[in-house]
């Protein structure tokens, strides 16, 4: 059964999920062609709603969009009667007067996509909300590993950082354990939450993480932006602990073990720049399984239809 | 009503169309290229009896057009898709598109769309198993295996030992209201 909007990960089952998924195979197929766009979603349009910031998400869905043969129209918060004081739900009734097929949005307040997506018949695809929800990024990680372990269950993700902020660390861990992914978590006491799924491992300390023999070390981004306290004394104190140095490259060279991040980098906080050369290192091919994922939830969704 | 055509039947269709495609290019090189479903695995089938001929250069390559339907308004949920795979240079081949059944056209003209993305082949022929009839646009077949007189309204079930793991065709009248 097709959906109308896709707003958090949790919503889905392991069949969807699988689904999507597959799906995205013969999409990203289509890169390799001259011609990378396909009609299947001629004359359609797609709205970004971007009340936040972002370079990487937002030209993903573009690019995922136009692949589609969707029209994109950016509807420029910055400029607009948003910034005016026009309420949320006039923006989506003006929205709405326009007939948009899809509406992505990305907004600071966790759970206003599904409010959007209840005032509107578009399909409402989530970017991002707070630190709720990311839905496409956990889909691009999941097919990201995937791709390397056919069979994901079993295997071990170490989620390094900032997990208390990250809707990214939600998203792609609750999809990660969907597929029967042995998840854990390693950062700050300050920055691991406490409380949360159980079955979720927590590390303070590297070492012991690592003693936990992961087979992807997924690094999240230090979100300087979001964070109005300080959860941790310095940047470099974070690196010193946590960050990806040349000697903890090696051991994880050693060991043959894949590293991810969602993006952008904060180089010499999170990872030094050798490990932009990894050759086990997955980030491009986040980026590019990101477009090929989000074509996929793009074809799937129907608009239309109940929220 | 119900009438069913048997694995000889569709044998022998699957001989005829190679027949005629080596009577007409015995020796040029030529690229089949199926369409999923079904229409892959009588490519298959043809190319297998063309390959009997040495030294022929033959290509082989598999097209899914979901993408390219134009239909997507009338369905509630949209087909899933499978990989394409053409694994030659579409510029300048001589194609033979090959389906199962060939009805109204449509998934021709969208298979024609989705190989025009691959490049400009210089020529492209259409081989198809069944011609039914009723066709809903200009398209016309180069090669038929079998050729059925059904109405429209009419069902015509392949299934094909690789793909449903039994060879049958069976033509399904529909009853009158």
């Amino acid at each position: 059964m097709a959906r109308k909007d896709l707003l958090d990960i949790s919503a889905l089952d392991r069949e969807e999920i699988e689904h999507l998924l597959d799906q995205s195979i013969p999409f990203k197929e289509l890169f390799t062609r001259s011609v990378k766009k396909v009609p299947a979603l001629k004359g359609k349009s797609v709205l970004m709603l971007f009340y936040e910031p972002s370079t990487r998400t937002h030209s993903s869905f573009e690019v995922a969009a136009k692949r589609l043969s969707a029209d994109v129209t950016n509807f420029d918060v910055a400029h607009s009667s948003i910034a005016k004081g026009e309420s949320v739900r006039e923006t989506v009734e003006t929205l709405q007067a326009m007939r948009t097929d899809y509406i992505i949005v990305r907004h600071k307040a966790s759970g206003l996509p599904g409010t959007i997506a209840r005032l509107t018949k578009a399909s409402v695809i989530n970017a991002g909300d707070g630190a709720h929800a990311h839905p496409t990024q956990g889909l691009l990680d999941a097919f990201t590993i995937k791709e390397k372990f056919p069979d994901p269950a079993g295997k071990k993700v170490l989620i390094i950082g900032d997990i208390l902020h990250s809707r990214v660390a939600r998203s792609t861990s609750t999809i990660l354990k969907k597929l029967g992914v042995d998840v854990a978590y390693l950062g700050p006491g300050s920055l691991v939450p406490r409380t949360g799924p159980e079955n979720i491992r927590r590390f303070t300390d590297y070492k012991e993480a690592m003693a936990w023999s992961p087979d992807v070390v997924y690094l999240l981004r230090v979100q300087m932006e979001r964070q109005d306290v300080q959860y941790f004394p310095s940047l470099r104190e974070y690196h010193k602990l946590y960050g990806i140095n040349d000697a903890r490259l090696d051991e994880i060279r050693k060991r043959g073990l894949y590293l991810m991040h969602p993006g952008p980098v904060n180089r010499g906080v999170e990872l030094c720049d050798a490990v932009m050369d990894y050759e086990r290192s997955l980030i491009n091919d986040q980026v590019e399984n990101g477009i090929a994922v989000r074509m996929a939830v793009l074809y799937w969704l129907k608009p239309g239809g109940e929220s | 009503m119900e009438h069913t055509l048997t694995a000889e039947d569709i044998a022998a269709g699957v001989e005829r169309l190679a027949r005629a495609i080596r009577e007409k290019h015995s020796g040029h090189p030529v690229a089949l290229v199926g369409i999923r479903s079904r229409g892959d695995e009588v490519a298959e089938r043809v190319l297998t009896l063309l390959s009997e001929e040495d030294g022929w250069d033959l290509s082989f390559g598999v097209l899914d057009i979901s993408l390219y339907r134009d239909d997507f308004e009338h369905l509630r949920e949209n087909p899933s898709i499978q990989e394409s795979d053409i694994p030659f240079t579409v510029d300048g081949a001589h194609i033979i598109l090959v389906d199962d059944v060939l009805f109204t056209g449509r998934t021709i003209r969208a298979a024609l769309d989705a190989l025009s993305d691959y490049g400009r082949p210089a020529k492209v022929e259409l081989a198809v198993l069944i011609d039914r009839g009723h066709r809903e646009m200009p398209i016309q077949p180069d090669y038929v295996g079998i050729t059925l007189d059904t109405r429209r309204l009419d069902h015509v079930f392949v299934s094909l030992e690789g793909t449903d793991g039994v060879d049958r065709i069976q033509i399904v009248a529909k009853e009158k209201p």
